[in-house]
């Protein structure tokens, strides 16, 4: 029953607000209301009518009624759904509740039962929270929490504790300076919520805690004072009260992380943060795993500690009757030390050493102490992976603590938990860069490659790409561990091979004492040559290679294949293999010319100089122009395609300077002379110049992420050109006025927007196209169709050529399927009519938001496709910009006689909308309605994979 | 003064043949009932006879209750129920109950078929007693009477292991069995609420050890084991059927799955099949892992190991098996050692403590060449590895299991005296407690302070609420008036006027009255100063009501006084001061602030 009336202009609102005039919901419902002869029928027709919506006119008439009955009505649960009504309602969109304020604070004064009492107050919270401007409704709701926060019922304190954390003064309390607008009591929300913190109710307590830490949020400065009452809360017997109690005390200690606060039962004192640390170290081994988790996840937040409490988190003093005894990672590192690693496995090695002092011995963890090994150990894997994240960012914090945190999470490399693994794996990644591996951490680390998991086993090669390790040995460990999963598990092939490309880039040293053994030269002896399409062969060049590319005596080692093979490789995996300086070798022609300067800064200046090269155009009508653009076009691609870092800019610049050309093409001069019936075939040549321009707007726009304004700016430009040119090219071809008209005003209600989007860059647009028509643009919206046609075609041709700027850092959107590969001839068969599901996995990079923006198309031979969005959990994030999909989409057709190929490729869905908001989220988002052009569309990216299936007819 | 009574009849300052006596509130209830794994004779029993020299046990306990199924705990179960004699209730988890039967009667088997011993419990007995066990769930309060109630509560160590919380009245008495504070790869860890017991009973098993983190332990093992079967060794890994075996299992059993690993694993077969099976049915008494996983696969349905052959030791190539039993002493797990004992590729791991004598014991000091029987020595080639997996709370386990519970006393068992000494000082020290740990036959008691419900007349509250003050703040006493009466074997508070109707009796005013003299100069000051002016300000202060008589009494609630001059002596003028029993603390205050508002030396009463 929903209302469809039109909503009332708005003048006339007002008036009318008291009144009902028509049979409306309100009157329906009295008369619901009246006829209910006891409490279970009303409430049956209140629960009716809470499903229904009410308009924002009506509401206050409801309400009327409701109250109405509210007063009537003897049943407490009657009223309590009455007064959770009115809550709802005046939640209803353009209403203002304060016109029902007075009425709903009227039921205060003769409410008894103390539920109804609660659900009042949380009514008035969510009235209140609409009403956060106005002072005054909110002292009013504050004196009521105040007047019935001394009730017996619990839930009652409750909701008076939540209203005075939402609505609570924040500021300074208004009495001070005379105005007198509030009581004392009232002004100090804090001293009265701290004074429930003893409530002999837990859930009261809990309350209260959140009430402070709401006022928090709101901006309030908590006082110091309520520091030792917070203290006090971490031992209550609830654990809802210590969890909340836990981010009480970490408020505070990041409030005052320096003050100074004294140890009990001594006279030694210790900075507040420290203290704080201590305590909630402390909660990590308590009974409730809902506070460890807490607690574990709070200590990640608190990075002002010391480092010498930091470092006790991950102490364990260990003893075995009563001897000192060394952990097993003290040992290890020991036996490091004196060079024996791979010990002696005695009975007892582990025996402990020297006797403990009994009364020394702390058994209670005091402080910070093993805080961590407890919370790695613990029961729950929720309490594990916050401790592991923890870890992780106060790892990146300190870097001693990194080196010291290290043991304990190679450790987890071994959970029962797969996520809790991949966890920590992915945190060593992130960490690595202040740590390197001994090499019995390395040792246990490369463990973990035979993991039959992919995710691990991928999270792994991450990990080594980025870990330092001391010895040639660790390489060698390295290597050997890489080459046995490479056997064991083949497909693992590419992550492999790039894990080893890092290793040899970052230990080129390490790698030379090793190459004569690595490629198994002999001094005296000709080897025979190794197999060219083995993958561990080609593993270990790739690790030479790389090695080679900073050692440059090392080529002096490598046989005559192995030039070859560097060639070759060079060749098929140039992403792999670096550009070598091999003295004395001819090489490839091409190919050496730009390598042998090939560094990123050379190539940075040739895209600059090219640019620039292009600036000196004026207009793109010159003489010249266009050729000069073409070669440029064609340098940058090339460009893009030997020096991947900067492939992205190169992409951009000549993606935007082909629409430059296809614009500067479309409006030759000569053609545009001529009459209409004439130029056919030009008209629809610049009809697919207009459509291609566009297209290549949205990829620019979209594809490509480190955009800055400037650069969107740009872009917008173009498309608004190419917009232009489709206007002026249907004001040709078409006859009549009448649909011209609605064209022009879409245009120009795109220039406005195109104004209002980008105030900040018009300067920089002044000699362009837009530049020149909005210097025109009082007279634009007054001239008919035919003028503003003339107009824009004068103007798109005279208007001067707008320089691109770069960004610092631009990076095109790409995707690479891995699976399925396309070269299996082996069709998928499958019954038709059915589902079959192929196994997609595919690796995005530089793909922003993917979860909401990837999509896997599938097009059938008869041009049926379908569009799958994956679900989130399919995306992982194994790096910085990188993303992998892996996912299973269904694949069903009717019978076909023989097998056939379909496409599968991904795609990226856009809306300018929301980008738009992404981007200037702070100016004017209301000027981007969805009718502005919003337009929603999909890209292509990466390349399609072909995959034969074969859907057979249904024996029966 | 009511008083807890404990008395261990076994693990008193010793491991082996638990079973305490417990007596709380007149309540006998026996606390898991084991055998010592060192002796055989009568020791190898916890001594009955201390309950009584002669007749059957039943009327001297209220119940029994069984912690885990080991041996130690339960071992002398038959004997007592069925020998001893005793008919009442037994307690134990579900698991336990199901698995404690299978070890008792590989029990018997041994000492009876293998050693010829008589005398001892027969198969028929095992079941008969095992008619008499109650099963518990976890945090289920169970009932025994109308006043004992017990609850358990997760203990890890080993499958279906329990704490129990006695509870008579608001006494309570936990005993903790054997529990492991950090989770393994099969159980949780233990956990109990806030319960503060009148006396925690803790084992102490590790009480000077602090263990090192169990990750390490496990990479090590892994890795051993790994490098062995890469090499093309085999690994065996002789271990007792129940506890740490299901825990090996499940980890090399995991290692396997993800590594992806093809060499065989062994279980040798018999008795664990069976208690496997078990493992598989209670799976929420393992660990998050397990418990979450299992609906997709049962863990114990182990995909890597399969059950044991003799013929299979002799197979070429790498292997892993798991034997019994843990010390290398007899059975399967020396044969094998046997046979693999000569290459050095080979390795064993023993995974627990080896009692001295026994061949485990040997080999793990080093011993490189063993006397077997008929003369022969044998040559230990193969690499030997310890690594404990043991069960057992450490020192901070147990320090922390206390924080939990916040005991008032702490009571120490199964744990070596000397180890105790240290534990007890620090926990003394730790936590402000006593903290006992009585040898066997000594007798532990404990006052309590239990407190006494009473019933409150609702009546009563609401006129005490009605006569107004501060709300009540629960963290304070406050003082109220009103009548306890004692009857029924219940304590109710009611009003007086209820109790007296309740009784038949009528009221009496009790009142005290007291005479102030005065000189009539005295009195004149006094009138102005004391009279109307002190103690008035004072009286309207405490906010009293004061009403003016006509005739010049003035009272103060129930308190009169009156000014009247004595006919004898002219000169003196008398204060009549009056007031009835319940306003006594006002009362005596206005007379002796009348006495002395004046100057010495005047005569009163």
């Amino acid at each position: 029953s929903y209302n469809t009336s039109k909503p009332l202009p708005q003048e006339e609102a007002p008036a009318k607000k008291l009144r009902l005039t028509k049979p409306s919901k309100s009157a329906a419902l009295h008369i619901d209301l009246c006829k209910a002869s006891n409490p279970t029928d009303a409430l049956q027709y209140l629960l009716h009518f809470a499903r229904s919506s009410v308009e924002a006119e009506s509401v206050e008439g409801v309400v009327r009624i409701l109250l109405e009955h509210y007063y009537k009505e003897q049943d407490n649960s009657v009223r309590l759904k009455i007064a959770s009504l009115i809550g709802l309602l005046s939640k209803t969109q353009n209403f203002n509740p304060e016109s029902i304020l007075d009425d709903t604070l009227n039921t205060f004064n003769t409410e008894k039962s103390h539920q109804v009492l609660a659900q009042l107050l949380d009514t008035l919270l969510v009235i209140g929270t609409q009403l956060p401007e106005s002072l005054i409704v909110r002292h009013r709701l504050i004196e009521v929490a105040y007047k019935h926060l001394s009730d017996t019922y619990f839930g009652v304190r409750n909701k008076c504790l939540q209203l005075l954390g939402c609505l609570g003064n924040v500021d300074t309390p208004l009495n001070k300076d005379g105005q007198g607008l509030v009581p004392a009591v009232i002004g100090d929300a804090q001293s009265l919520i701290s004074d429930y913190f003893a409530d002999q109710d837990p859930r009261v307590r809990t309350a209260a805690i959140k009430a402070m830490l709401q006022l928090h949020e709101r901006g309030l400065k908590i006082q110091q004072t309520i520091y030792d009452q917070a203290c006090q809360l971490l031992c209550d017997d609830y654990e809802q009260v210590r969890s909340a109690a836990v981010q009480m005390v970490w408020v505070l200690s990041q409030l005052y992380p320096e003050s100074i606060v004294p140890i009990p039962s001594s006279n030694e004192q210790v900075r507040l943060v420290d203290d704080s640390f201590g305590k909630i170290s402390h909660m990590v081994s308590d009974g409730s795993w809902v506070v460890r988790v807490q607690a574990a996840k709070t200590l990640g937040n608190m990075l002002q500690v010391s480092p010498h409490f930091l470092e006790q988190t991950l102490d364990k003093k260990l003893m075995s009757d009563l001897r000192r005894k060394r952990t097993a990672h003290e040992r290890a590192k020991e036996l490091y030390a004196s060079g024996e690693f791979s010990s002696g496995r005695k009975w007892a090695d582990d025996a402990p050493k020297e006797k403990v002092d009994t009364s020394a011995v702390n058994l209670i963890a005091s402080g910070a102490c093993g805080a961590f090994v407890h919370g790695l150990e613990d029961e729950m894997y929720e309490v594990r992976i916050a401790a592991v994240d923890a870890l992780s960012a106060l790892a990146q914090s300190s870097a001693s603590f990194a080196e010291k945190c290290l043991d304990f999470l190679v450790d987890m490399f071994n959970d029962e938990i797969e996520e809790v693994r991949l966890q920590s794996i992915h945190v060593l990644r992130q960490i690595s860069t202040n740590i390197t591996l001994r090499e019995d951490q390395l040792d246990t680390v490369l463990a973990v490659l035979e993991d039959s998991s992919r995710d691990i086993r991928e999270a792994l090669h991450e990990l080594l790409c980025f870990t330092n390790v001391s010895t040639k040995e660790c390489i060698q460990l390295a290597l050997l561990e890489l080459l046995k999963n490479l056997t064991k598990y083949p497909t693992d092939r590419n992550s492999v091979w790039k894990c080893l490309k890092f290793l040899g880039c970052r230990h080129p040293t390490l790698v030379l004492p090793l190459v004569p053994e690595l490629l198994s030269t002999h001094p005296y002896f000709h080897t025979p040559e190794p197999d060219m399409d083995d993958p561990a062969y080609i593993a270990v060049l790739v690790l030479v290679f790389n090695a080679a590319q900073s050692c440059p005596t090392m080529t002096a080692l490598f046989s005559d294949h192995t030039f070859r093979h560097y060639t070759y490789l060079r060749d098929s995996l140039s992403h792999l293999v670096p550009p070598l300086r091999l003295p004395g070798r001819t090489q490839a022609p091409g190919v050496s010319g730009i390598e042998g300067s090939g560094s990123v800064e050379s190539a940075q200046l040739f895209l600059q100089q090219s640019l620039s090269r292009i600036s000196t155009i004026h207009n793109l009508q010159d003489p010249g122009a266009q050729d000069l653009l073409n070669f440029t076009i064609r340098d940058l691609q090339r460009l893009g395609e030997l020096q991947t870092e900067l492939a992205g800019a190169a992409d951009f610049s000549a993606t935007y300077l082909r629409c430059q050309l296809l614009l500067t093409k479309a409006l030759q001069e000569k053609l545009w002379t001529m009459a209409v019936p004439l130029c056919l075939k030009h008209n629809a040549m610049a009809t697919a110049a207009a459509k291609q321009m566009l297209e290549e707007t949205y990829k620019l726009e979209f594809l490509y992420s480190g955009l800055e304004n400037r650069q969107v700016a740009t872009i917008h430009h173009v498309r608004l050109q190419a917009k232009a040119l489709q206007l002026v090219l249907t004001a040709r071809t078409r006859r009549g006025v009448e649909p011209l008209i609605s064209v022009c005003e879409k245009f120009l209600q795109e220039v406005e927007s195109f104004q209002r989007l980008f105030v900040v860059e018009l300067p920089h647009l002044q000699e362009s196209f837009v530049g020149k028509l909005l210097d025109l643009s009082p007279k634009l919206s007054a001239c008919k169709p035919g003028e503003l046609v003339k107009i824009l075609q004068t103007t798109l041709r005279q208007s001067g050529f707008l320089n691109l700027q770069l960004p610092k850092q631009v990076q095109r959107a790409s995707a690479t399927i891995i699976e399925p590969t396309g070269e299996s001839d082996n069709p998928l068969r499958f019954t038709s009519g059915l589902v079959v599901a192929l196994d997609i996995d595919a690796t995005l990079e530089h793909v922003q938001d993917p979860h909401n923006t990837v999509k896997v198309q599938v097009l059938y031979p008869d041009g049926q496709s379908h569009v799958i969005q994956p679900k989130p959990g399919d995306f992982r994030s194994p790096g910085p910009h990188r993303h992998r999909l892996i996912t299973q989409v269904y694949l069903s057709h009717s019978a076909w006689t023989e097998a056939c190929q379909i496409e599968v490729r991904l795609l990226l869905a856009y809306s300018s909308s929301r980008l738009c908001k992404a981007v200037w989220s702070d100016s004017s988002t209301e000027g981007l309605q969805p009718a502005e052009g919003a337009t929603e569309g999909t890209i292509p990216f990466g390349k399609p994979v072909k995959v034969f299936i074969m859907p057979k007819p249904a024996r029966r | 003064m009511p008083e807890i009574k404990v008395t261990p009849l076994g693990a008193g300052q010793d491991v082996g043949r638990s079973c305490i006596l417990v007596s709380i509130g007149g309540k006998n209830i026996m606390l898991d009932c084991g055998m010592h794994m060192g002796f055989n004779d009568d020791r190898r029993f916890p001594d009955f006879s201390y309950i009584t020299q002669q007749g059957r046990l039943t009327e001297f306990l209220d119940c029994v209750i069984i912690s885990h199924f080991h041996l130690d705990h339960c071992g002398a179960l038959p004997y007592m129920s069925e020998m001893v004699g005793y008919d009442g209730p037994i307690y134990m988890t579900h698991p336990t109950k199901a698995i404690c039967p299978i070890l008792l009667e590989d029990f018997r088997k041994i000492t009876v078929d293998k050693k010829g011993e008589t005398n001892f419990f027969t198969s028929q007995m095992i079941k008969d007693c095992m008619k008499k066990v109650v099963p518990l769930n976890l945090h289920q309060t169970v009932q025994v009477d109308d006043e004992l109630e017990i609850k358990a509560y997760y203990a890890g160590h080993v499958l279906g292991a329990a704490m129990v919380q006695i509870k008579v009245g608001s006494e309570s008495v936990v005993y903790t069995g054997d529990y492991n504070m950090t989770p393994d790869r099969h159980l949780g860890a233990a956990w109990i609420d806030k319960c503060r017991p009148d006396i925690l009973i803790s084992e102490s098993t590790y009480a000077t050890t602090i263990r090192d983190s169990k990750r390490c332990r496990e990479r090590d093992f892994l890795k051993k084991v790994h490098e062995t079967v890469e090499r093309g060794g085999k690994v065996l890994i002789p271990v007792f059927a129940l506890g740490r075996a299901q825990e090996l299992c499940i980890l090399l059993e995991t290692f396997w799955e993800r590594m992806n690993m093809k060499a065989p694993i062994y279980f040798s077969t018999g008795l664990t099949e069976k208690a496997n099976h078990y493992y598989k049915l209670f799976i929420t008494w393992t660990n998050q892992k397990i418990r979450k996983t299992f609906v997709q696969r049962n863990m114990f349905e182990f995909k890597h190991i399969k059950a044991f052959d003799r013929s299979y030791a002799d197979n070429p190539g790498p292997m892993v098996v798991f034997a019994t039993p843990g010390m290398l002493h007899a059975g399967q797990s020396l044969q094998i050692f046997k046979k693999w004992a000569g290459n050095e590729k080979n390795m064993i791991i023993m995974p627990g403590y080896c009692v001295q004598g026994t061949i485990g014991h040997k080999i793990l000091n080093g011993q490189k060449k063993l006397e077997m029987e008929n003369r022969q020595t044998l040559e230990v080639k193969l690499q030997v590895e310890y690594m404990s997996f043991s069960a057992h709370a450490d020192a901070k386990g147990i320090m922390q299991l206390i924080r939990m519970a916040e005991p008032r006393n702490m009571l120490l068992v199964h744990g070596e005296a000397k180890k105790m000494e240290f534990l007890k000082d620090k926990i003394e020290q730790e936590f402000t407690i006593n903290c006992f740990m009585p040898a066997n036959g000594e007798t532990t008691t404990v006052i309590t302070n239990p407190s006494v419900p009473v019933d409150i007349s609702l009546n009563l509250l609401k006129r005490e609420m009605a006569l107004g003050g501060p709300l009540p703040d629960p963290k304070k006493p406050r003082t109220m008036h009103g009548t306890l009466i004692m009857k029924d074997n219940s304590l109710r508070l009611v009003s007086p006027e209820q109790a007296l109707k309740e009784l038949g009796l009528n009221e009496h005013q009790l009142r005290f009255t007291c005479r102030v003299q005065y000189r009539k100069t005295e009195f004149t000051i006094f009138i102005v100063f004391s009279s109307s002016y002190l103690v008035k300000a004072w009286l309207v202060l405490k906010g009293y009501t004061i009403q003016h008589l006509p005739d010049g009494t003035v009272m103060v609630e129930s308190i009169v006084i009156k000014v009247s001059s004595s006919a004898e002596e002219p000169n003196t003028k008398v204060l009549l001061l009056s007031w009835s029993y319940q306003d006594e603390d006002l009362g005596s205050f206005l007379s002796t602030l009348l006495k002395k508002g004046l100057p010495s030396g005047l005569s009163s009463m």
